[in-house]
């Protein structure tokens, strides 16, 4: 079966995308550092301390993002007691798709929205929202369960934890650095003259990192995002054997008249199933759009 | 001494070849074993609801015992079927069908539906019997891919070497497929 090709190759291109997103977060963590040390007359000391302390966060954000995640939306984790349905609904998919059944956890919001994170199938967690539950019917909700669970089966809740965790963090330091430019710091009196001209030229450099990093670090999250969803969508639908269910879904999530979730931010944006901010038509919007077209979306699932 | 050397490269590869293609057909072996396991862990979580139910309805719905005596046997013959698999298929069939009949005539009592228990209850069979669904469809997926495995080329001569034989899918019951009438005695 092609999807099953489809899975193995991503659960591979996804492992070695999350090792690239953690080496590509220490170069610019390194780099960052090292810009930083000009100013307090070490480069080494600027590079080291943050090298040290970019390994140290990505064994957390590794091991501790899908905590992070849930705890900065808002997601409490329910008892089988509290949801019957939804955990039916979990374990129920996890026995098709052969994996251990995910933690359920819910956000109380009344947009329709829902993400899954973790960093393997083995600890990974599916968090909906209460709108989500209250207006979905059974095989809408089965959609979009099966979809958050192709997900974790893909391995993409490892990468997109890793982007949301990493980047966050890289987005705060560079905004620190700017700010530290902006409010004025010395270069140490202890600088050699020849030293002068490539000091100027890292200087420069490093503005123009520091401006740029958040802009990379977007346009990276989005070519993680756009593709993925599709194939999840696909996934999903062949879990549950009924493209119709998610595409319904869809068309609800569409029609949401407040979709903007509380708790969600930047950083964490690109995990839910539909973007969960206020819909802007313009083409700045559209290029940082974490998802799909949702109509887009809704008609490939009907051709199926 | 080259050309032994060749014969030697070859055969060596030829063998690992050989042990990986074994490896992966044992484990995608015990993977269905294991995913047919999986459904009569789930028959069987079915026919333990079915006591709980019979005593929330009997209350309300006390016209209509042949509906509930139907269910009560059926789960009967799957507690006995033991190994015997066809008897469980069919036993099982038949608690799908009475089930069903059971549920469709419970529209007919109001009070009946609106009862918490009744209603955890029909939560807990619906999710049992979408599971039970699930591990067939996923007992299908392996069976295919096992399959799959042993009939491609060149897998084929060597799964013949070690005895491996494809294996059948899961096929839903006719029965299982028609439409229930309910009866209104």
């Amino acid at each position: 079966m092609a999807a099953h090709i489809n899975i193995f190759e991503s659960v591979r291109a996804n492992k070695i995308k999350s090792w690239l997103l953690f080496i590509f977060f220490i170069i610019l963590v390194g780099a960052l550092g090292a810009f930083f040390g000009l100013f307090i007359g070490s480069v080494y000391l600027g590079l080291a301390i943050a090298l040290i302390i970019g390994v140290i966060y990505g064994l957390i954000a590794y091991y501790s993002g899908d905590r992070m995640i849930l705890s900065m939306s808002g997601a409490k984790p329910v008892t089988k007691k509290e949801y019957p349905h939804l955990y039916h609904t979990v374990e129920g998919l996890a026995i098709a798709a052969n994996i251990p059944p995910p933690k359920c956890y819910v956000i109380d919001d009344s947009a329709l929205n829902a993400f899954a994170t973790g960093r393997d199938p083995q600890h990974a967690s599916i968090t909906v929202t209460t709108g989500l539950l209250n207006v979905l019917n059974r095989q809408e909700l089965e959609g979009v369960v099966a979809h958050e669970m192709s997900h974790v089966k893909n391995f993409d809740i490892r990468m997109m934890m890793l982007a949301a965790v990493l980047v966050g963090i890289v987005t705060l330091i560079s905004d620190f650095m700017l700010r530290s430019f902006i409010f004025g710091s010395h270069r140490s009196s202890d600088d050699r003259k020849d030293a002068g001209q490539l000091g100027l030229i890292l200087i420069v450099v490093g503005i123009v990192l520091a401006i740029l990093a958040p802009f990379i670090a977007q346009l990276m999250k989005l070519t993680i995002s756009r593709k993925r969803e599709f194939l999840a969508d696909a996934n999903g639908a062949l879990l549950t054997r009924y493209p119709p269910g998610l595409a319904s879904a869809l068309e609800k999530i569409k029609k949401d008249p407040d979709p903007l979730v509380d708790n969600a931010n930047k950083a964490t944006a690109h995990l839910f199933i539909s973007t969960p901010f206020r819909k802007t038509k313009s083409f700045v919007a559209s290029m940082f759009a974490t998802h799909p077209d949702i109509d887009e979306r809704i008609s490939r699932l009907k051709a199926m | 001494m080259g050309l032994g050397l060749v014969i030697g490269i070859i055969a060596a590869v030829i063998i690992l070849f050989l042990i990986l293609l074994y490896n992966s057909v044992i484990r995608l072996n015990n993977q269905v074993k294991n995913a047919w396991a999986q459904i009569d862990v789930q028959l069987k979580r079915r026919a333990d609801l079915i006591p709980n139910l019979i005593e929330s309805v009997k209350g309300y719905m006390k016209h209509e015992k042949g509906v509930l005596t139907d269910v009560t046997k059926a789960r009967t013959a799957f507690l006995n079927a033991g190994d015997n698999m066809k008897k469980k298929a069919e036993a099982s069939n038949m608690m799908t069908d009475t089930l069903k009949s059971l549920f469709a005539v419970s529209e007919n009592y109001p009070q009946l539906r609106a009862n918490e228990n009744f209603m955890q209850l029909q939560e807990e069979l619906t999710g049992t019997e979408n599971k039970i669904s699930y591990s067939r469809q996923l007992y299908n997926d392996l069976v295919m891919e096992f399959n799959n495995k042993i009939q491609v080329f060149p897998n084929n001569f060597f799964a013949k070497m070690f005895n491996f034989a494809a294996k059948e899918s899961f096929e839903a019951s006719a029965e299982e497929k028609k439409v229930v009438k309910v009866k209104f005695d």
